[in-house]
């Protein structure tokens, strides 16, 4: 039984990704990613992710910020950042990050502030969510490389 | 004339025939559908043949015929004419007692002649006589006789006969423009009429009228084929245009015609056997009237020319009796005394009796008045004796002297001189008879010769006449008065006539005397004729009476002539009657079998028409079906798979799984099955249509091999495709259809090919196999050379396993000759395996829907059997054709064409240039070496080679290219020899070899190894092992494995020989990005790929490290950028760059100050997210390199890696 629960979670990890890909959530980027990953850099992917989730959050909060402001109207600094969240979403393969954004920048270009907000309000759901499935798949990869470099099988929880 | 009545009659039956193929006409013209035309045409033929055949015999009957009717005629004449030289000599010897009359008779006879003779050569004869010139002659005879005095009646004639002549002949020259009309006027009829007409004129031209006959069948027909043909072609419009509606309509007018048609060729052949009945009737009836007729004709003249002849031999006696009661007038009468006595006149008879053959005797008897009795008594010395009282007194044999003196009458007549034989009637009065009184009265009253009734004659017994001729004492007159002639009566000149004995000598000199008999008859009482020469009576049939003129017009004699026998039945006219009959009687036969065979042929057809629809309805059903239920099926199969798919995705364990796994794949098997199913029924249906695209067939090629490739890799079979270098890089057509059907073939081909042998695909053009002779492309050659079975086992194959012969499988196509447009490009692609092939018995049924080979087929390799037939479709849709050649356990051959259009190069280069072109351009000027042993096999790889642009050596073995190799090494061209490509199967034989050279090479230019062509092994499957082990000799750059093709190779020269590792390898590399995203993924990526990675967040920092000297081989830049984006950033990098060339180029610095770098430039690589074409020249302008795409995509950023690394270098 060497491996088994390696295994059942590679399967899983599988899984789980296979559904991202499905829902949309991920595209083949991201599988380019993983395969930059390799023993050089074995922690390569949740780098990556980790600076991402970084700058993303830090461009949502300026984001928020911006619209929030009672005389808005710097359009030009909202779509700055909205092309450095496409980049690097892009960059990840968030796919639906992506074209979120794109909807956003289009709001923007149109100046239309209800629109910029409930567009905001979808990217930070997608964003979440994204964090949310993410970090799940890397607990997941954890594990494995838990399980895997473990001698005895591990039950998984 | 006997001649124009055969042929009238012959005319009648013409014409009826004619009649009839009119009639044959009609049902010709009435006729639609073309097969039945056809028999009848052929029905036609032989009616007309059967025709021209009998109408040439009755006219060859007819002629050789009258040809002997002529001969018979001429014999008869010429007998006639002994006859008649027989009866001239009589004539001289009349002429010799009248020599005043001699000359005219002899003209008259010389015009007669000359008459005759005309008559003979200008008209042929008058209608209704067999033989006119017996007929004319023997007129002509009568009257020569009636005539000898009145010559110029004669003459006249002549010129009536003359005259009548003429009409006769204008009645023929009339005849023959009415002819020539009939011939105008009836097209047919002229065809029939021709030998009529001929024979009229001319009997040798018949052949000349046959020949005529048979053009004008030919003419008429052509002519009726060609308005059948466009009958029929009007049908086909018209069927063409309703073909659904018109169908049955068609069936049933041609049923309803077939029938009647059929009818009408019963009719006809009732019409022709019951004119072949009537016809041989009518034939036995002419020629049997014409044999009676002849008989009679035979007879008449026979029995005129006997009358003739007694009358001329009885007038000549006549005459001589008559001469000598001149010369007893003369010498008794007008001498005193009496010069003539008893003994002077007997012995004159006696000796002048040859004169009169006929006369028994001659006496002359006294008139002696009763006053003078007693004187003329006592001075002749004895008494005038009485006849018997008794008829029979002559009768018996009397003696004068017994007899009574006669009685006391006004008159007598005593015999007082006699001829000696007669000697006993002198003193005998001849008044004293009853018969000689009469006589004796008469002839001195007309003073002519007199005959008596037939009576016995004495002594002899003989029935006889007596003629008697008056002498007068004193000249008469000419218009003498009967009186007159009485008073100058002075005696009586009487011959006895044996009649008998006359006319048994006169029969005797004629020929044929056997066949006739002859009775003479006095008919002066016609209720009581008085025989006088003949026996009794036997009727047999024939009779034929002529008159005689004894030239007493008081007495009436005729002559009756019979044949001594009835007529034999007249054989001749039996047997060709019959004849014919039998011949009419066995066409009819004939014609009724044909008949009965057409209708039997018409009826099977029709039935076969019905069966054909019924079988196409039921096809057309079943494709119905098939659509329909598969349809069905595919719909809730769906639903099956999708749920096997979710299934799949639960939580299952591995048996679990193993079941789902297993369920899926059968459904998805199913579901293409019914998909080909479907596929077919479309086809089928006519509802798939052909795209136009424009695609290139090696890609096809391509996409193919590497659908099966692994399969074949699987398998262990050798899978190559080859196009020659004719095949234009551009086709338009449907290009999903042509790999359908390769694929389709090729499948076929891996699925019955086992763990050996080779599936190989070639396309060439079509008019490249036109030629055999004129083959320049490898492939084809080599097959050319596979012809022969002895060379099957060579290694001209790719695989070195015999294959079938590939000219052998388009031997068969059609349209490969014809295909000659410039437009229009035939493909011909062959797929070749070596699998099991295909049983021979199964070969002509492997395009038919869901029929494999044989069932065991299915069993055991699967598979629906449907994709051939579907490629067939599609070929056929294409307006190719599919053929194939394939022997058991050698392998097949399946080649098919189709047709496209020519492409535009350009259409569908952009694409394809965007994805192969810069390493194509990469290998252009890269020369290969091939070295293989088989010759296809090296075809193949040089193709593919080829494809890349370079240029490519082959050559058999090593040893050979030895020689070249260490000559370009030698001259330092290896450059140009970038590759040597070695077949595995070679590799054994001359790794050694290479061994040696390269340790040589190695040994000898150590720095020069990097540019030693690299050397390749093609390999068709090799383990992880055998690769590990063959490249750790050293000698081997590395293992190619087939199958080969662009991408792979591209693939494969990127990955091995040209992949970003060797471009990017410790190259120092700054990538600027204000994104740490992206910074972080570019710098995996390119780390990856072995480059020394150093990132800046900013276009500030950028600079500052790009100020040379400094030591990075390329730069990554983002283009967006805060404060200072991309293309003001390299802007700035460039504008220091250039100074610091300046310079080191003006020599304000050293170039050792900027690290011993003459000319600075560092490639600047911009990232972008949008690769449009503005960016893109926006990029050129600000002094930028390339630019690649963010996120990277490997080909992309190789590409713009390989050519700025280029233009460094």
């Amino acid at each position: 039984m060497l491996g088994f629960g390696a295994d059942l979670l590679w399967a899983d990890m599988n899984r789980l990704l296979a559904f991202l890909f499905h829902q949309g959530v991920l595209d083949e980027q991201f599988l380019q990613l993983q395969q930059l990953q390799d023993h050089t850099s074995p922690n390569f992917v949740s780098e990556v992710v980790n600076i991402y989730f970084h700058e993303s959050e830090k461009l949502l909060n300026n984001l928020r910020s911006l619209l929030m402001e009672r005389e808005f109207s710097d359009y030009k600094k909202i779509e700055i950042h909205l092309n450095q969240f496409i980049g690097s979403s892009s960059s990840i393969g968030a796919k639906r990050v992506t074209s979120v954004c794109i909807a956003f920048r289009a709001a923007s270009e149109q100046d239309n502030r209800a629109g910029c907000l409930r567009a905001l309000e979808m990217l930070e759901h997608e964003y979440c969510y994204l964090k949310n499935k993410l970090h799940e798949l890397f607990q997941i990869e954890q594990q494995r490389a838990l399980a895997a470099g473990v001698r005895y099988p591990m039950q998984h929880q | 004339m006997s001649v124009n009545g055969r042929v009238s009659g012959s005319n009648g039956r013409l014409s009826s025939s004619k009649m009839k193929s009119w009639k044959g006409n009609e049902s010709l013209h009435v006729s639609n559908s073309s097969t039945t035309c056809r028999w009848k045409l052929f029905l036609f033929w032989v009616f007309g043949v059967v025709f021209i055949g009998s109408v040439w015999f009755i006219f060859s009957s007819f002629n050789s015929k009258h040809l002997s009717n002529e001969s018979a005629c001429e014999k008869s004449t010429e007998t006639l004419l002994q006859r008649y030289n027989v009866s001239r000599k009589q004539l001289h010897a009349l002429v010799s007692l009248f020599s005043g009359s001699d000359q005219i008779l002899s003209n008259c006879i010389d015009e007669r002649r000359l008459q005759m003779l005309l008559s003979s050569g200008i008209i042929n004869t008058p209608p209704q006589s067999v033989c006119p010139k017996n007929h004319e002659l023997q007129k002509e005879r009568r009257y020569v006789a009636e005539f000898i005095e009145q010559c110029p009646i004669l003459d006249d004639f002549v010129h009536t006969r003359l005259g009548l002549s003429f009409p006769w002949k204008t009645y023929v020259t009339l005849d023959s423009p009415l002819l020539s009309n009939w011939l105008n006027v009836l097209f047919c009829g002229k065809v029939l009429l021709g030998p009529y007409w001929n024979y009229t004129i001319n009997l040798s031209s018949l052949v000349k009228g046959c020949c005529w006959v048979l053009i004008g069948i030919i003419l008429f027909h052509k002519l009726c084929g060609f308005c059948l043909l466009r009958k029929s072609q009007k049908q086909k419009k018209v069927v063409k245009k309703h073909p659904a509606a018109q169908q049955k309509r068609i069936q049933h007018s041609m049923h309803g015609h077939s029938k009647a048609s059929g009818r009408w060729r019963k009719k006809l052949l009732v019409i022709f056997l019951l004119f072949g009945i009537f016809g041989s009737g009518c034939l036995f009836w002419y020629m049997s009237s014409d044999i009676a007729q002849r008989r009679v004709e035979m007879l008449a003249t026979m029995c005129d020319e006997r009358a003739r002849m007694l009358q001329d031999q009885f007038n000549v006696s006549m005459n001589h009796v008559h001469a000598l009661a001149i010369l007893v007038s003369t010498f008794h009468h007008g001498k005193h005394p009496s010069a003539v006595d008893q003994n002077i006149f007997g012995k004159y008879t006696e000796s002048s009796a040859f004169e009169r053959p006929l006369t028994s005797g001659v006496a002359y008897a006294l008139k002696v008045l009763h006053s003078d009795r007693v004187h003329f008594e006592k001075q002749h010395g004895w008494t005038i004796k009485n006849m018997e009282a008794e008829n029979e007194a002559l009768v018996q044999d009397c003696i004068p002297e017994n007899l009574d003196p006669a009685p006391i009458q006004d008159e007598y007549a005593p015999v007082i001189f006699a001829q000696e034989t007669v000697s006993h009637i002198v003193s005998i009065d001849m008044m004293s008879g009853k018969e000689d009184r009469e006589n004796i009265l008469r002839a001195r009253a007309s003073g002519k010769g007199v005959l008596t009734s037939p009576f016995k004659l004495l002594k002899s017994n003989h029935l006889g006449v007596v003629l008697t001729f008056a002498v007068y004492n004193s000249e008469l007159p000419p218009d003498a008065t009967p009186d007159q002639r009485i008073e100058a009566t002075a005696g009586y000149l009487g011959a006895s006539y044996d009649v008998p004995s006359l006319v048994d000598k006169l029969l005797h000199q004629l020929a044929s005397k056997q066949t006739i008999v002859v009775n003479v008859y006095d008919t002066t009482n016609a209720s009581a004729p008085i025989t006088m020469y003949g026996t009794d009576v036997i009727d047999t049939g024939l009779l034929h009476i002529s008159g005689l003129d004894f030239g007493d017009p008081l007495r009436k004699h005729e002559m009756h002539c019979r044949f001594k026998h009835r007529p034999r039945l007249p054989w001749t006219p039996i047997y060709v009657s019959v004849g014919v009959f039998a011949i009419t009687f066995l066409l009819g036969h004939i014609f009724h079998a044909a008949i009965n065979q057409i209708a039997k042929v018409e009826d099977d057809y029709r039935q076969m028409r019905e069966l054909l629809v019924r079988a196409e309805a039921a096809d057309v059903a079943k494709s119905q079906f098939l659509a329909t239920v598969s349809h069905e099926i595919r719909t809730p199969m769906n639903g099956v798979l999708g749920m096997l798919q979710m299934l799949m995705d639960t939580d299952l364990d591995d048996s679990q799984m193993d079941f789902a796994q297993t369920a899926h794949t059968s459904g998805k098997d199913l579901i293409s099955v019914i998909n080909e199913v479907l596929y077919q029924a479309k086809i089928e249906a006519g509802k798939l249509e052909l795209e136009t695209v424009a695609f290139h067939p090696q890609a096809i090629l391509d996409e193919v091999l590497s659908l099966f490739s692994e399969k074949a890799n699987e398998k262990g079979i050798e899978l190559a495709v080859y196009a020659s270098n004719q095949v234009p890089q551009v086709v338009i057509g449907d290009p999903k259809r042509f790999r359908q059907i390769i694929a389709n073939l090729v499948g076929n081909s891996l699925k019955f090919t086992h763990d050996k042998g080779h599936v190989f695909v070639s396309i060439h053009l079509a008019k490249e196999v036109k030629n055999p002779l004129d083959i320049t492309d490898a492939v084809l050659r080599e097959g050319l050379m596979n012809q022969d079975i002895s060379e099957r086992t060579c290694n001209n194959t790719l695989s070195g396993f015999p294959v079938g012969n590939r000219w052998k499988s388009w031997e068969n196509f059609k349209k490969l000759k014809l295909m000659d447009e410039s437009e229009t490009i035939q493909l011909l692609v062959t797929v070749e395996d070596t699998g099991i092939g295909i049983p021979t018995d199964a070969q002509s049924r492997i395009f038919t829907p869901f029929m494999q080979a044989d069932s065991s087929t299915s069993r055991t390799y699967g598979g629906t059997g449907i994709g051939l037939s579907i490629s067939k479709c599609l070929v056929d849709l294409m307006g190719g054709e599919i053929g194939f050649v394939s022997e058991p356990k050698i392998g097949s051959t399946f080649s098919f064409t189709g047709n496209f259009r020519k492409g535009e190069t350009k259409s569908l280069d952009e694409k394809w240039q965007q994805k192969y072109n810069p390493f194509v351009s990469e290998f252009r000027c890269l020369k290969a070496l091939v070295i293989d042993r088989r010759k296809i096999r090296a075809a193949v790889t040089r193709y593919h080679l080829q494809r890349l642009g370079m240029s490519v050596d082959v050559n058999s073995s090593l040893q050979a290219a030895c020689f070249c190799l260490s000559d370009t090494c030698k001259s330092s061209m290896s450059k140009q020899l970038a590759m040597i490509l070695i077949d595995k199967d070679s590799w054994d034989n001359e790794c050694s070899i290479l061994y040696a050279i390269k340790k040589q090479r190695q040994n000898g230019i150590k720095e020069d190894t990097l540019n030693f062509p690299k050397i390749f092994l093609l390999a068709n499957d090799l383990s992880h092992s055998e690769r590990n082990e063959l490249k750790s000799a050293g000698i081997i750059d590395d293992i190619l494995m087939k199958p080969l093709w662009l991408s792979v190779l591209i693939q494969y020269y990127r990955e091995k020989v040209f992949k970003l590792e060797n471009l990017l390898i410790q190259k120092r590399i700054l990538v600027v990005d204000d994104n740490a995203v992206n910074r972080k993924v570019a710098e995996g990526v390119l780390r990856k790929y072995g480059a020394v990675v150093t990132c800046v967040d900013g276009g500030k920092a950028a600079l500052k490290m790009l100020k040379p000297p400094h030591n990075f081989d390329a730069c990554f830049m983002d283009l967006q950028m805060p404060e200072m984006d991309g293309f003001e950033v390299t802007r700035q990098i460039r504008y220091m760059e250039n100074e610091v060339n300046e310079k080191i180029t003006g020599g304000e610095a050293l170039a050792e100050m900027f690290g011993n770098v003459s000319y600075w430039h560092i490639p600047i690589l911009a990232m972008t997210a949008d690769v449009t074409q503005s960016s893109n020249e926006e990029c050129k302008k600000c002094g930028m390199d390339d630019y690649v795409s963010k996120p990277f995509e490997e080909d992309q950023l190789y590409m713009a890696v390989t050519r700025v690394f280029n233009f460094g270098s």
